[in-house]
Parts: structure tokens; sequence; C-alpha cells
């Protein structure tokens, strides 16, 4: 780990201004990412901005036909929240599925999406929800929030600081986990609700992604057997030591059919 | 048989007594201490697997806060300091000794593999000491590299060591050729193989660790280090490596964090550590990330095998031929000769009366992490070629796979049994281990689990291993004949103390085996002591008796044989002083329990009263009898012990992923006397843990170039209690003729037996030939391979 300078702002103002007046800052929530990218050297800011102290920052709440999830609610609180396991069941088990307790208890909605690994999970999760992303600045549609590997809408000095996530009829989040790692070889998430019907799969290719034939066959037939024939091309998937992009292909189909049969 | 004593004696299932401080988090590991004035050490790693090195400049980073010193190969090949030995030499086919190249205490002109030590920057702290690293310019030459063994072995490959022609350390071979090429000649069906034993990193949980400590006025060096045998790392650093003489070096292993055969060696890191101290007037004290683990810690395994085994009609096997090459990585370490040859070759006729084998061995260098003795050491190889052949033929020739092994087995009253692989195996009831197991896991009624599975879309499968091993690594003579350059005895000291408790020096080394709690339970049944009061100290040698430190599951009957002459010897002793007490003559003496009586009365007298009046020897025949109540012993038993076991594994897969689901692992084992069932218990439990890690999830992953690509846990699958069911184990007990206890060791017997039952589940249930580590994709492609071959 290189030196900087460490501030911990009690106000999301305070925390925009710290962060626009250094030269090279940089935000941090639960630290899953970021102590470990700093402890290798992988990255060498110039400020680190804790978030952990901003109060409103954090929690969750009903609202109207949604849920609103603050940016620092860890992964474990999402997993727990009697709003979210009565609202959005298929949200409370996705956030149960990431890493470890350790991961769960310090790891954030906020810091996942922000980061946007191409096999997180909460990516899937919002897309497939149709959520809306809040920052101090906008609010952005999940459609337009992940634009590509780590690569996410978000302009210099934004910070996200809630999703509100639109209840659906039914969903289901089906994981096909890296067994070392935990994190998502293939992960999707089908939902039928107000933000219409959706697949959204996580860990396959270089960012989430939608699968249109398939919403469109579940639209007139929500079952595991109208998506049935349906695949995805392993052409442009991600491939490594722990998944060829043909397997991840065939998982798509795998997971998508898995998630439909729970979402009932 | 020993005499039963308190209840805390041999067989009991006394808890560990070193948990409280482990469970608490009061162990006491290397990291954990620190000297005054400590500075701390980082080494740069080469970040190519294969390169010349033109030159380093280290002026900048001499020069950054913080820094002590920057120390490289030059420096230490000044003061003399060379790097890590092979303690084993091999006679090849030829006759001539196996190759070993020359290794200095740094990387020098060349760097063999990714992760090398090439230099060490010392400083105040260890941030400054990585921010220096940093500034260290070495002028690196890169040239292609040598992973694949093949490629290493190929016509015209580079040479990576300047005095190995053709990248071979050896070629070596055991059994009858002859009588095997004629057996084969005979055989009604030959079964053949081509397996790889996939190659692992150990990942003991504390990291790897040294503290370099000199005291100028004694001129006596100490380091602190997490070693499994802290007088062979004195030894071998005094005489080998320049830092002896060995009267002035003291060598620390503390509470030790596992090590699984990876901390048995003398590193590059604790060498230049340990020098580093001396040459700066300073402690300098350094431990491993987990990343520097991943590249420098001895990897295990790594065998390509082609096999064959030739069978009669009846399926009496014949013949068995064997050729594997083994991969020893960059350069030899001590146990890296002996591991590949005497430790695999010698239980390549498994359990089984194949009276001709033949095995060759070539070992090769490549630009990969050293590879060495890791749990089982061998020993797993062996098991997995033997009893994967033995499933695919009994799968080929139709016969049940457990009645195919009955038939083979060598019976009971065969023992001792000459194997044709050079060892004597001790005693054994093979058919008694198989019929437990199968009673066990229902073997009967697997095919009715198998049609529910199938009715559920699932794929199950049951796999068989019987395997045997040598353990107990003694006999000094079979080693010293072998080409073993130390001694394979162990020692341990008994001291009374005067009012009646017992402290125990053993030259064995606990780094989580238990031996705090086993030892003091060999003394509570012998010496009639409550295990309260007994404490066991090992691991350093200004305090312990020379030892040769834990490793091959030496310690039960090994150590704890010398444990037991120990105790022996201070019965005899106690009962010299019993008669001057009690005013008898030593023959009329009788010991049991704990308590001395003259025969035919009821006079006696107590250990504790035998201890207090040897400390105090007020009124005491000094001419005969000497004060004191302190012995010491020195075991080497005249054999290896032979554990073996009958393990069955059951597992479920999803054929729409690929994935295994473990139901069920059996283990009837033979593991001798069982002085302690909860330890051996957790020995045989974490042995399968590792066993299976093997066989589901566990692979070392290089990429072309010799970059290490599972270079972190997020990518090496290490395994979890959640991928496990609870584990079913029973010991039979079969005690070991030649050591006093009759205890065979258990330390490695899960991770021999395990991995190959449960691949030749995975098969049982696929129906395909696969290596392991059955991932799921590996096994989901085996599916749509045999989907289309069936179209
Ligand atoms: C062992 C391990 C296993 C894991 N397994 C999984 C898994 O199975 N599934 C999964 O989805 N994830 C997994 N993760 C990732 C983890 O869940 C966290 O979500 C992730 O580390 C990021 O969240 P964080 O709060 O820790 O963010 P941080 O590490 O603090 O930050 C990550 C990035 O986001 C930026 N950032 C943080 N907060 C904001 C904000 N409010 N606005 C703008 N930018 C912001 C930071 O500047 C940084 O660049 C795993 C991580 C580990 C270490």
């Amino acid at each position: 780990m290189y030196n900087f300078n460490y501030y911990r702002p009690l106000s999301l103002e305070e925390a925009a201004q710290v962060l626009s007046a250094a030269s090279d800052g940089k935000l941090m929530s639960g630290g899953m990412t970021l102590i470990p990218t700093l402890k290798q050297r992988l990255a060498n800011p110039s400020d680190l901005v804790d978030l952990s102290e901003i109060a409103d920052l954090s929690g969750i709440e009903a609202k109207g036909d949604t849920v609103v999830i603050g940016a620092t609610t860890t992964h474990a609180e999402v997993a727990d929240s009697e709003v979210v396991k009565s609202q959005i069941p298929a949200l409370a088990a996705l956030a149960e599925s990431i890493g470890d307790p350790q991961v769960r208890n310090r790891g954030t909605i906020g810091g996942s999406i922000a980061n946007n690994d191409p096999a997180a999970d909460y990516p899937a999760g919002l897309l497939g929800l149709g959520a809306t992303i809040k920052t101090d600045r906008r609010q952005i549609p999940a459609d337009d929030f992940f634009t590509g590997m780590f690569e996410t809408a978000l302009e210099e000095g934004e910070i996200v600081t809630a999703v509100s996530v639109p209840i659906p009829k039914k969903a289901a989040y089906a994981k096909f986990p890296n067994p070392a790692s935990r994190y998502a070889i293939v992960g999707v998430m089908v939902a039928q609700g107000p933000a219409g019907t959706r697949v959204a799969v996580t860990g396959a290719g270089p960012g989430v992604f939608r699968v249109a034939k398939m919403e469109t066959a579940l639209e007139k037939n929500f079952s595991a057997n109208a998506i049935e024939g349906i695949s995805v091309p392993a052409k442009g998937l991600n491939a490594d030591m722990h998944a060829s992009a043909d397997y991840r292909a065939h998982l798509v189909g795998v997971m998508a059919r898995r998630a439909v049969t729970a979402a009932g | 048989m020993p005499d039963s004593g308190t209840n805390t004696g041999i067989g009991a299932s006394v808890r560990r007594k070193e948990d409280f401080r482990f469970l608490t988090g009061k162990g006491k590991y290397t990291d954990d201490l620190n000297r005054p004035g400590q500075a701390h050490a980082y080494f740069l790693l080469s970040p190519h697997a294969r390169a010349k090195i033109n030159g380093i400049d280290t002026n900048a980073a001499k020069q950054a806060p913080g820094v002590v010193d920057v120390f490289t190969a030059a420096d230490l090949a000044a003061d003399g300091v060379s790097g890590p030995i092979c303690g084993w030499v091999v006679t090849q086919k030829n006759g001539e000794p196996h190759k070993s190249p020359a290794v200095s205490a740094l990387a020098s002109d060349r760097v063999n593999y990714v992760g090398e030590q090439v230099a060490i920057v010392v400083a105040e702290t260890l941030a400054q000491a990585k921010d220096a690293a940093e500034l260290i310019e070495v002028n690196y030459q890169p040239q292609p590299a040598l992973i694949k063994m093949k490629d290493a072995l190929a016509n015209g490959a580079a040479q990576l060591h300047d005095d190995v022609p053709g990248n071979l350390c050896f070629d070596w071979e055991i059994g009858d050729k002859a009588a095997t090429d004629a057996a084969f000649k005979k055989a009604h069906h030959v079964t053949k193989i081509d397996i790889h034993n996939n190659r692992l990193i150990p990942n003991a949980i504390e990291p790897r660790a040294a503290i370099g400590d000199y005291d100028s006025g004694m001129d006596m060096m100490t380091l602190y280090t997490t070693s499994q045998n802290p007088h062979v790392a004195r030894l071998v650093l005094a005489a080998f490596m320049g830092l002896g003489p060995e009267n002035k070096l003291r060598v620390v292993a503390p509470d030790v964090g596992g090590g699984f055969g990876s901390k048995i060696y003398v590193y590059r890191d604790e060498i230049v550590t340990l020098w580093a101290a001396k040459k700066l007037g300073r402690p300098v004290k350094w431990t491993a990330e987990r990343s520097a683990s991943f590249l420098t810690d001895a990897h295990g395994r790594d065998h390509d095998t082609h096999a064959e085994l030739a069978v009669d009609k009846d399926g009496t096997f014949l013949g068995l031929r064997v050729s594997t090459l083994a991969n020893v990585g960059a350069h030899n370490q001590i146990f890296s000769t002996a591991t590949p040859s005497y430790l695999y070759g010698c239980l390549l006729a498994g359990q089984y009366r194949t009276p001709a084998v033949y095995g060759e061995v070539k070992t090769v260098f490549t630009n990969t992490a050293p590879v060495d003795a890791y749990r089982g050491a061998g020993r797993p190889e062996a098991t997995f070629v033997v009893e994967r052949l033995v499933e695919k033929t009994a799968k080929e020739m139709g016969i049940d796979r457990a009645e195919l092994r009955r038939r083979n087995f060598i019976p009971p009253d065969q023992f001792p049994y000459q194997s044709p692989c050079l060892v004597q195996y001790d005693s054994g009831d093979f058919p008694h281990l198989l019929d437990r197991a199968m009673e066990v896991i229902d073997y009967a009624g697997f095919s009715a689990r198998k049609q529910a599975s199938a009715e559920r879309g699932k794929l199950r499968g049951i796999g068989l291993s019987c395997w045997i091993e040598a353990c107990g690594l003694a006999p000094s003579a079979v080693v010293g004949f072998l080409g073993g350059g130390v001694g394979q005895w162990e020692s341990a000291n008994i001291k009374f103390n005067p009012t009646g408790s017992v402290t125990l020096y053993t030259g064995s080394h606990s780094h989580g085996q238990g031996h705090e709690t086993v030892f003091a339970q060999i003394i509570s049944e012998h010496l009639g002591v409550p295990v309260e009061s007994v404490e066991v100290v090992h691991g350093d040698t200004a305090v312990v008796p020379f030892g040769m430190g834990t490793y091959g599951s030496r310690s039960g009957p090994v150590g704890g044989g010398a444990v037991y002459k120990a105790a022996q010897k201070i019965v005899e002793k106690g009962r010299k002083i019993a008669a001057h007490l009690l005013e008898a003559s030593v023959e009329d003496i009788e010991y049991a329990g704990g308590t001395y009586s003259v025969a035919g009365t009821d006079r006696t007298k107590t250990m504790a009263e035998i201890a207090f009046a040897a400390y105090v020897p007020h009124n005491y025949p000094l001419d005969v009898l000497e004060p004191g109540l302190d012995e010491t012993a020195f075991f080497d038993p005249m054999n290896f012990t032979f554990p073996s076991g009958a393990y069955f594994a059951e597992v479920e897969v999803d054929p729409d992923t690929g994935v295994v689901t473990v139901l069920d692992m059996v283990g009837i084992d033979d593991v001798g006397t069982v002085m302690n069932p909860m330890i051996v218990a957790g020995q045989l439990h974490g042995g399968f843990a590792q066993g299976i890690g093997q066989a589901l999830y566990e692979q070392c992953v290089y990429d072309e170039n010799g970059q290490l690509l599972t270079g972190s846990l997020m990518d090496y699958c290490m395994p979890r209690a959640d991928h496990f069911p609870s584990f079913r184990t029973e010991e039979t007990n079969q005690p070991c003729p030649h050591n006093p206890l009759g205890v065979k060791g258990c330390g490695e017997a899960g991770a021999i037996g395990s991995p190959v039952a449960m691949l030749n589940a995975v098969i049982d249930a696929i129906g395909v030939n696969i290596d392991m580590p059955a991932t799921p994709e590996k096994v989901w492609r085996a599916l749509q391979s045999q989907a289309q071959a069936a179209e």
C-alpha cells in the first residue's frame, strides 16, 4: 500500500467537496475491492474518502412500489432485511449468495455497482429488476448505468447514494458460483413486474447483459419450457481457466431456466 | 501391551491440550514474535519464469527512506552462503547419481521461475522495504520458459541449468523388468491408462516466516522459523549453507500453523534472513504474504503416468508396468528426489499379490516453483495409479470392483509380505477392511440409491480405493541404503520434576498434529501421571534433544516410540529407587500404573514419591544410584509402518452443469494402535478434505509463459467445510509389530486414499475417464462428448 490521506466525512456534501479537492481522490465504501487493490499496489490514490459514516447513505426502506437501498448498505443487511425478504426475496437471496460472511458484512451495494465487476451479482440483480441508481447529481436507469467491464455511467466524482428497486410480481436469481472466489461464473436474474419481463446475465460476458429472445418468450409464457431452446452465442463471452465461453453460454441457459422455475 | 493406566492414557479421546491457546488466539507463531530493535525484510521476486540477469542496480533502493541495506546473490556468495540443497541421492538406471544443480542463496545470473528470490531489502518498516524494492533495477533478459515436462525433455530444449543436460534430474527404475514383460506375454487382458496427478499448492494457514537474530556477545545466531524440523534446519544451515557452526546456531520453530510437507525444507528466504541479521547486527523479520506463499512454497504432485495392468481370465493380476514423468520444478529441495522415486515406486504393488512389477520414473526440471513432498508424498500418486487401473480393469472385464480386489488381495496370513517393490509390508487384513467398508457404505444398496438419483435427474456414482502406504519415516539403515542423507530415528527426554509432574522434551515437532496431548497420554499410560501434569516441549534446538522433526507420519510410530522407550527407562530407574526406599531387592519390586510395590506385600511407593526421593536424595546409596529422574531415549525402528485402508466415496453429478456433490465418504483404516480416537479421526478428516480437494477442486495452473494463474485464493480453490458431508471413519487395529506402541501413523492416510476413491466415484457416475480435478466444466464436457459419441 502506498501512502494516502484518509478522510471520513459526515455528510455527502463534505464527501463531494473533499473528493473534488483531491488530486487523485478515491471513494471507499466497504473496501472489499479497493483495499486489496491498494495492498497489491495496483492503485495509488492521493486521498481516500470513506463513505461509511454518512448516515443518510445507509438503510433500507419500502417507498410505494419500490424498495430503496442506501449505497453503503451492506450485503448482509440486504440479505437479512425483512423489507427485502418480503418484497423482493430474489434480491435478498442474491445478496446472501455473495462471497463469504466477512465480505457480506463489509461489502456494500453502492461499492459493488460502482465497481461493476463483470462477475458481480448486483449488476444482474439491478438490471433484471429494472432498478434506478440515484447519485448526488441525478437518477440513472440500470439499463444506462452498467456500460462495460468495470465501466459505469458515473462521471468523475459522482457518488452513488441509493438504488431504487421496483417490486416485481415474480423474480428469482440463479447463480453458478466460481468455487474459489464465489463470484458468479454465470448469474441470471429473471423478473416480471413493473419493469417488464427481464432476463439479466452477469459473469458470462464482459459486462451484465439482457437476453431479448428469452424475455420475449417469457412474456408470452413464463415457464422454463418457453426458453428451453434459446441459447446465447458463445462468441464474445468470457473465457478463462474456470470456464470456457461455450460452457458459460450453456450455463446461461441452465441458470435462466432454473431462475424461471424458482420464480414460479 | 501397555498397562492400563489412568483414564487419560492410551486409547482415550483426551481433548487437545494445545487447543485452548489456539482457539483463544494465544498461540505464538513466528510472526507473533518480535525482537527488540528488529528491522523488516522484503524479498524482490522474479516476475519472469526464465531470464538471464545481466545486472542488478540497488543504489536507488539503498538510498530510499528507512532502508537499512539491500543485498543480492553476490553479497551472500562473498560470505560463503549458499542455497537450498537436496537431501537424498537417487541412483539412476545407469548407476549414476541424480543431477542436482547448484543453487545460490539468491538468484544470481539467472532466474528459473516466477517468484524466485532475487534481492532482500531490509528497512525500518515493511512498507519502507516494499517501497524500496520497487526502486531496484534488475536487468532481465527474458527467455522462453519451459513449463511442460515434455517440452523440457524435448530434443534441443534449452538447458535450465549448466550442469543438468536435457533438464533430466534422474531416470530411475524399480522392480523386475524381465519378469514383468514375461507376465504381460501371458496376459488375457491388459488395462491401460494415461493419467495426470494434478499439481497442488499446499497453502498451510500460516504463511512461512522467519526472524534472524544475532547475539554478538555470545556469537550466537538464532533463527525463529516456521519449520517442521528445527534440528534438521540447523544441521542443513550449518553444514551446507555456511551458517554454522551448529553449536553457534539455535533454531526455534514455535507454534507452526500447518506444514503438510511445505515447511520441511530450508528455503532461501530463511537462509538470507538469518544471514542478514548477523551481517547487520540487528534482528531481521520476514513473513511471506499469501501471494508469495503461492509462488515460493514447494508445490506437490504433478505426475504424468502411463500404466498397464496384465490380468488373466479370472481377473488375477499378473504384472504391472508404470512409466511416470514427475515435475521437480526449477531446482531440487530436501525430499524432491526421494518423493517421486522411493516414496512412490515402493508402493506400486498396493494391496495386491501382483507378482511382477516394473516402474520407471523420469524427473524433470521446469521453469516452475520447486515441487517436493506434500502430505502423502509419492504415496497418493502411487495409490492413484494402482487404484485407477484396478477400477478400470473391473469395468473392462465386467467384474465387480470389490470382487476383483478381493481376488487379488495379499491374504492376512502372508505377513510380513515381501513386495516386488523393495519394501516388506508388516501387517494388515485387507479383506476385513473392505468387508467393513462395504457394510458401512451399504454397497449392496447402491443400485437402489443410483435409481433414486436417476429419478431426480442426477447421476450417482460410487468409487473405491484399497490403499496401503509406507510411513513412519524411520529405519535409518534403510533410508541410508536408499540414498537418504540423514538418520531417521527420533528422540525423547523425560524429566520428572521433584513434585511429581513431568516435562517431556521431544524431537518431534507439532504443527497441528496434537503431540502435546498424545505424547502426554503415552506418559500418562506408562508413568501414571495425569495428562495435565505433563508438559510437552518441542521446537527449540537449545532445549530439546536432537530430533528429526515431523513429516511422513513419523511422530506417532517413531517419536512416540522414543517417548515409550524413555518412559521404560524411567520405570527401571524408579524401580531401583523404590527398592532402596522400600528396602527390598530390585527383583522383588513390581510396577504397575505409576505405583511400585514389593511383590506379595502391601508396601508401595507412588511415582511422585519416587521422583521426590530422586531429587532429595538425603539418604541415598550414591555408590549405586544417581540422583535425578531424567531419561533420554532414541528410537530407530527396524521398518517403515504400513497403514492401509478401504475407502468408499459416493457422489451425485448434475448433468446440466457438471457439478459434483459429495454425498458420502467412508474410510475404514488400519492405523495400528489408536492412541487418541478423536485425534485420529481429526487427522483422517483433514486428510479427506485435502484428498477431495485434489480430486474435485485444486489445480495449480501456470500459463505458457510460466505466470502462475492460480496465484491467489480467488482462483485456487481450496476445499471448504460446505463442500463435504460428515465423513465416516472407523479404525481397525492391526498393531504394527516393530514399534513398541503398535502404531502405524495416520497423518497422511486420508490424503493418500481419498483422491482416487473420489475420482473413481465421479467416473462411475458419468461413465467417462477424466483427470483430477473433476471440475464442473470437465465433467460437463465429458458428458457432452459421451452424448455425441452415442449419437
Ligand atoms: C473474497 C471476495 C469474494 C467476493 N465475492 C463476491 C460475489 O460472490 N459476488 C459479488 O457480487 N461480489 C463479490 N465480492 C465483491 C464484494 O461483494 C463487494 O461488493 C465489492 O468488493 C465492492 O463493494 P465495497 O463496498 O467493498 O466497495 P469498495 O471496495 O469500497 O469500492 C469499490 C469501488 O467502488 C467505488 N465506490 C464505492 N462506493 C461508491 C459510491 N457510493 N459511489 C461511487 N463510487 C463508489 C470505489 O471508489 C471503488 O472504486 C467479493 C469480494 C471479495 C473480497
